[in-house]
């Protein structure tokens, strides 16, 4: 890898944090969630959604059977009503602010002013969903039972109603029209588990490197060793090591992870020292 | 001045490190954890008071770990780990401060009747809008019955034109034998299919209030143009007055809703379109959370509709009753969004 695409990496990355000040004057730098991953939770969603429905409607089906009352009939519209319309409005209301599908792709809902989600605000950006996801299909529907629209018309409503539609993926903050009009974002708010602090094993005193030796590497490949040695690989272990080694000019003389792990530990403390004295070295190709 | 020992000490065990800040301190985010792991899944209700107060400091303990963490330390791990329990703690700690119950009470109370008042200019646009409609489509019919075919769906009016017999328009509007050809058993079925097809088509007349209301302004026309065809269908058998109370009954209650659900989708339109001195993301947020407030208003009245038109218009069969019923529900609505209460100022 390059200089230019590590560079080229961290803008991306970049380009979707946004600042996110809290009151007590700290900055979360909040992701912006991907169209894909949004994608996904609105797929796990609907069909969540349609499973509820056919589970919904075999039982009231089976009470209907037994009572042989109409009653059920109403249940069933009024149920099926209130869980489209109200699916993800309840569960946007909660305190994750996710449907399951949000929640499972690690996304949430944030009003973007840094201010709390109102009620108002998660209706209003669900209301027009309905717009979003079904004025397509109705202009399909349209288009198709009159004779007289041609197909060309069918076709630029459908176009219309998909730039509706597809909306989010014009803008750099990935709104949705129902985002838009509500004043919401949707951000990563995936949980992270606390990993134990692999620096501080014993492991990592077996051997020592010189300076020099230490040099050659900055932030951006120490994070790198860092996940390679979290992940337990044997294979990426021995290919990172043998990179290393071929660096430094080291002979193979000790186990792969004993080898990284001391490496790994002692890298980090001569960065970290640098950090306290505000030098940051980003990667190998910025100057130590 | 400082001791000898400690200096010596600074040299092999550096004062601060970044194994140590984390060791002096982890105890603090699993406590934070294991604290917004119960809020969310219990609520704020789940906390004993001590925990209640501890809250904040550890949300603070940990902000404050997690910006000494990005100056200092290089740990991947740990920098995402704080990163995410800051932003999850953000949004509890900033986020829960009203129980679903209270927000309820304000809402009926206060927020839903200010959200309409707000919007009455546009309701009344909309309200002239669907008048404009019933009396285009009223003077053309009653000129020439045949523009009625232009105006109604065949399938939709249900031998309802300008062919019917005055008998067969008079048993349509529940005087007679064929009032109850459905049985009383369909009713609420009937009720229920009413309430949900409306909502649907208010929801999609606010949904297009965003390409500029436009469209929203056709979709009121065209619900004013079928009412007012179908008036002049009656009224030319003499049966208007009859009409009048058969569709009054419900009708103050649903047009009211149909004229607010276009208003709110004209709010936002018309915040897009011309935002004034705001930024326009902000003046069609600030439009759109209005509107919202004002939609889920909207349902609510389609709900009492579907029950008034379900049930009431078919139990009802006197006209005059289902006029002051009609009126009194008018009245209800105007008093419960107009009338302007005192808590209203904060």
């Amino acid at each position: 890898m390059t200089a230019a695409a590590n560079a080229k990496q961290r803008a991306v990355k970049a380009k979707k944090i946004r600042q996110f000040i809290t009151p007590e004057g700290i900055d979360l730098e909040l992701r912006i969630a991907s169209a894909g991953l949004r994608f996904g939770a609105l797929l796990v969603d609907l069909l969540l959604i349609v499973l509820t429905l056919f589970l919904f409607s075999l039982f009231m089906l089976w009470v209907g059977l037994a009572s042989r009352s109409d009653v059920t009939v109403v249940v069933w519209m009024l149920g099926a009503f209130v869980l489209r319309t109200f699916w993800f409005i309840g569960f946007e209301l909660g305190s994750r602010a996710a449907t399951p599908g949000k929640r499972l792709m690690g996304i949430r809902v944030v009003a973007r002013d840094g201010g709390r989600l109102t009620a108002d605000a998660v209706v209003a950006r669900n209301l027009i969903r309905e717009l979003e996801l079904f004025l397509p299909l109705i202009m399909l529907g349209a288009g198709a039972s009159e004779d007289m629209v041609s197909g060309w018309i069918m076709l630029a409503g459908v176009l219309w109603s998909l730039t509706l539609s597809l909306f989010l993926l014009f803008n750099r903050d990935r709104m949705r029209m129902g985002d838009l009009i509500a004043g919401t974002w949707v951000v990563m708010a995936q949980r992270v588990k606390l990993d134990a602090d692999i620096a501080s094993d014993a492991a990592g005193e077996a051997m020592t490197f010189t300076d020099t030796e230490l040099a050659v590497y900055g932030i951006f490949e120490l994070q790198e060793l860092e996940r390679v040695l979290r992940g337990r690989d044997p294979r990426a272990m021995r290919e990172v090591a043998d990179a290393i080694r071929a660096k430094i000019g080291r002979p193979i003389a000790e186990e792969d992870d004993v080898f990284l792990l001391s490496y790994y530990r002692q890298l980090k403390a001569r960065l970290e020292r640098k950090l306290l004295f505000g030098k940051r070295r980003e990667d190998k190709y910025a100057s130590d | 001045m400082i001791p000898p020992a400690a200096s010596a000490r600074a040299v092999d065990a550096p004062s601060f490190s970044t194994g140590r800040f984390r060791a002096e301190r982890e105890a603090d985010w699993i406590a934070f954890d294991l604290l917004l792991a119960k809020l969310e899944k219990k609520g704020a209700k789940a906390l004993t008071s001590d925990e209640l107060l501890q809250l904040p400091l550890l949300y603070r303990a940990t902000l404050s770990s997690l910006s000494i963490a990005r100056a200092t330390s290089l740990d991947k791990a740990l920098l995402d780990h704080l990163e995410a329990l800051s932003i999850r703690g953000y949004f509890l700690v900033y986020g829960v401060r009203e129980s679903r119950w209270s927000r309820l009470r304000r809402f009926f109370l206060y927020d839903w009747p200010a959200a309409v008042r707000s919007v009455w200019k546009e309701t009344l646009i909309i309200a002239l809008v669907i008048l404009l409609g019933a009396l285009t489509s009223y003077s053309l019919v009653s000129s020439n019955p045949e523009w009625y075919f232009n105006f109604v769906d065949e399938e939709m009016s249900g031998g309802r034109d300008p062919r019917a017999t005055a008998e067969f328009l008079q048993s349509t509007l529940g005087h007679g034998k064929a009032a109850g050809e459905k049985g009383e058993s369909g009713l609420h079925v009937f009720a229920t299919y009413l309430f949900t097809h409306n909502s649907r088509v208010s929801i999609l007349s606010f949904a297009l209030g965003f390409a500029f209301g436009v469209p929203t302004l056709m979709l009121e026309y065209y619900q004013g143009i079928g009412l007012g065809a179908m008036m002049a269908v009656f009224s030319a058998k003499g049966l208007g007055y009859d009409f009048g109370g058969w569709l009054f009954i419900h009708g103050t209650t649903e047009l009211f809703a149909a004229a607010l659900s276009g208003a709110a989708g004209l709010r936002i339109g018309t915040a897009v379109v011309f935002p004034g001195a705001r930024g326009r993301l902000q003046a069609a947020s600030d439009a759109g959370r209005t509107a919202g407030k004002v939609m889920v208003g909207v349902i609510l009245m389609l709900f009492a509709a579907g029950l008034l038109e379900g049930f009431g218009r078919q139990l009802i069969t006197d006209t005059m009753l289902r006029y002051a019923i009609g009126s009194l529900m008018l009245l209800l609505w105007l008093g419960y969004y107009y009338i302007p209460r005192r808590e209203d100022v904060t």
